[in-house]
């Protein structure tokens, strides 16, 4: 197998704050391989899009990456110096956020955007970057591409916007892309349509794609593996499949079991009770112990970490086991 | 939950008739004159009909333009309507000639819940002054005591507890904000409420967690709800029946598992098949066409025959009616 294109090892993101450093991120660890989609998956303060800003050097004061290491084609990346740091996220690592107005610059025409991001970083004229800038929105889908490098953002819809944002993205043909939340803000047909294109170049280009969405829905439509945040930490990560359909932690299942399917027929939806703990009011233990309706004594002292559990990970002292399950249906 | 087996034409408590909203868009009057540009009118709403039966869920879904928080605004009386009736309990809505006192029972019985339970609650009231407004303002209760031991019940009926009612709003997760602001809907007795996207802001575990009581008080009170939403999971979820607008008008009004399980429109179709679901995996879902076209110049004939894939010459020019749960020409010919 080759290298991961990206490896986050330990990885640890702290705030400074009056009564001492609170702990955002705690130990957190994963590997991308090329071409592979990792989602990144969880509610809002688990730290699923502050992982993505530790990986793209972004964390800003007071918030600072105090521990671990980020290695991004072999080469480590937390230690780097601001401007190196600055020309490694543009040319190896790109960027598609949750509103697509804010990565696109209002006043410069689509086509002058595209260019002066492929010239910055690839040795193109401006003819050539013109004909790529070209290329790059016929492959996002974007049509009758030549004219509408004339056009302003204000000018596409919501959907084509975000096209743009992906085209800007690939633009430098980069090692990894970071997406986060990238369909929240669309309507769900258009979702449909973004995730197809993603996964299309994914497929095409042998691109790896660090997923980070709150919505289980889209993970299982594109990711080959995901993990799942909590509290700071990964509480699970595996194969997309078998931690949707065979979840070995309690918090895992407990997402899965209060999402509404289309098909479902339960009458009544499962549900996690309180809600998950703000960085700073952490309990001992495992950080889900109070909401988590499978405690033992030992989850309440001891933190669990990652142990293999059949495909994925997960880290529970009292994961659901395949016979414990079958015998709870 | 309430039972699908609820009649909604036997005696429904809110019919809602031909229901209409024009936005004027156009430039001022007088550079409209010097420039002779023509008025411009955006339909938000057009020509929306349906019925709530009693105890029952009805859900308005669609996308964004579609008209669905317009329709929850104009039922509750938010938001004036360009034309069209709205019934609640046998009363007409912002109807001149119904008496003070038959206004202010039916006031009573309508309440809202908002998505935003950050924005829909004074920062600077306590829970319990929140909470005990609506049954102050209408007169429900009158005594202060009365008042405070009837909040603290709503409180605890909504999972919270009676101590909570001397807190502030941002003492409060916004899953337990939501909770405020239902037995804030609760408050006045109401006998229907329009619940506009009521869990759209929240996490799944903690949107569960309102669903399900949502869905208790229903089975306890005997609510009626209006649900708007744009996830039709969630939809599916709570209710009984299931209305689909596109652009403004309903394409197709049904019993929500049929609508689900066997939808008919070429929209809902596209719709049902667009949701990433998490019974399917990569490579199942069909992406949908194109996107919503501007509300301000909607396509002619049927709005939606641009991303048909069954459109033929006669969608193009004439705009279907809804026949027997269906606006489509193709459905009506039996071809569909």
């Amino acid at each position: 197998m080759s290298p991961p294109v990206l490896s986050v090892r330990d990885l640890v993101v702290e705030f400074a704050t009056r009564k001492g450093p609170l702990r955002a991120i705690d130990g957190v660890s994963f590997d991308i391989a090329r071409g592979e989609v990792l989602g990144v998956v969880g509610e809002s303060g688990a730290g699923k899009s502050l992982t993505g800003t530790a990986v793209i050097g972004l964390v800003e004061a007071p918030g600072r990456i105090a521990g671990g290491e980020i290695h991004l084609a072999g080469r480590r990346i937390d230690t780097l110096p601001k401007d190196e740091m600055r020309r490694v996220r543009g040319k190896q690592i790109g960027m598609i956020f949750q509103d697509p107005l804010t990565s696109l610059d209002p006043l410069m025409r689509i086509g002058d955007q595209l260019i002066e991001t492929i010239q910055t970083h690839t040795a193109a004229t401006r003819a050539q970057a013109r004909d790529r800038a070209v290329h790059l929105l016929e492959e996002v889908g974007i049509p009758a591409a030549a004219e509408r490098l004339m056009a302003h953002p204000h000018q596409f819809s919501g959907g084509m916007r975000q096209r743009v944002v992906i085209a800007l993205a690939l633009a430098a043909e980069p090692d990894i892309v970071i997406a986060d939340e990238p369909t929240t803000a669309l309507d769900v047909s258009v979702q449909a349509q973004i995730i197809a294109l993603l996964k299309r170049l994914t497929r095409d280009h042998g691109m790896a794609v660090m997923l980070i969405t709150h919505d289980m829905g889209v993970i299982a439509q594109i990711a080959d593996r995901v993990a799942v945040m909590y509290a700071g930490r990964i509480a699970e990560i595996g194969p997309v499949r078998d931690v949707i359909g065979r979840p070995h932690h309690p918090y895992t299942a407990g997402l899965m079991g209060s999402i509404p399917g289309l098909r479902s027929e339960h009458a009544r939806l499962k549900q996690i009770p309180g809600a998950m703990p703000r960085p700073g009011a952490i309990p001992p233990g495992c950080a889900f112990n109070p909401r988590c309706d499978r405690v033992i004594e030992r989850c309440r002292a001891e933190r669990p970490d990652l142990s293999p559990f059949g495909h994925t990970s997960a880290a529970c002292h009292a994961p659901i086991s395949r016979e414990t399950e079958e015998a709870g249906r | 939950m309430s039972t699908a087996s609820i009649d909604p034409a036997a005696s429904p408590l809110v019919v809602v008739e031909g229901l209409k909203k024009h936005f004027d868009v156009s430039a001022p009057m007088l550079e409209r004159l010097l420039s002779g540009a023509p008025q411009r009118v955006v339909r938000a709403v057009e020509n929306v009909s349906f019925s709530i039966g009693r105890g029952e869920t009805f859900a308005l879904v669609g996308e964004s333009g579609s008209g669905k928080s317009t329709i929850a605004r104009m039922v509750v009386g938010l938001l004036e309507r360009s034309g069209g009736r709205v019934t609640i309990d046998g009363t007409a809505v912002d109807d001149p000639t119904v008496g003070r006192a038959e206004r202010a029972a039916l006031r009573r019985k309508i309440q809202m819940i908002f998505q935003d339970p950050y924005a829909s609650l004074n920062p600077r009231w306590t829970v319990g002054r929140i909470v005990a407004e609506p049954m102050r303002v209408l007169g429900v209760v009158k005594d202060a005591r009365a008042i405070e031991a009837r909040v603290g019940e709503l409180l605890g009926l909504v999972g919270l507890t009676a101590a909570d009612a001397v807190k502030y709003p941002h003492q409060f997760s916004g899953g337990q904000r939501q909770r405020i602001a239902i037995a804030r809907a609760l408050s006045a007795e109401p006998a229907f409420i329009v619940c506009d996207e009521p869990t759209s802001a929240l996490d799944v575990s903690v949107q569960a967690q309102i669903l399900n009581l949502m869905a208790d008080l229903q089975d306890r009170l005997g609510l009626t709800f209006l649900f708007i939403s744009h996830n039709l999971a969630v939809v599916r979820h709570m209710a009984d029946r299931i209305g689909v607008l596109y652009l403004g008008r309903l394409v197709e009004v049904g019993p929500a598992e049929d609508l689900i399980d066997r939808p008919r429109h070429p929209y809902t179709r596209m719709l049902i098949a667009a949701v990433p679901d998490l019974e399917r995996f990569a490579d199942q879902a069909e992406p949908a066409r194109g996107e919503i076209p501007n509300p301000i110049d909607p396509p002619s004939g049927c709005h939606f025959h641009p991303r048909c894939p069954f459109a033929i010459e006669r969608c193009r020019r004439e705009m279907p009616e809804l026949v027997d749960g269906v606006a489509c020409h193709r459905v009506a010919d039996g071809e569909l």
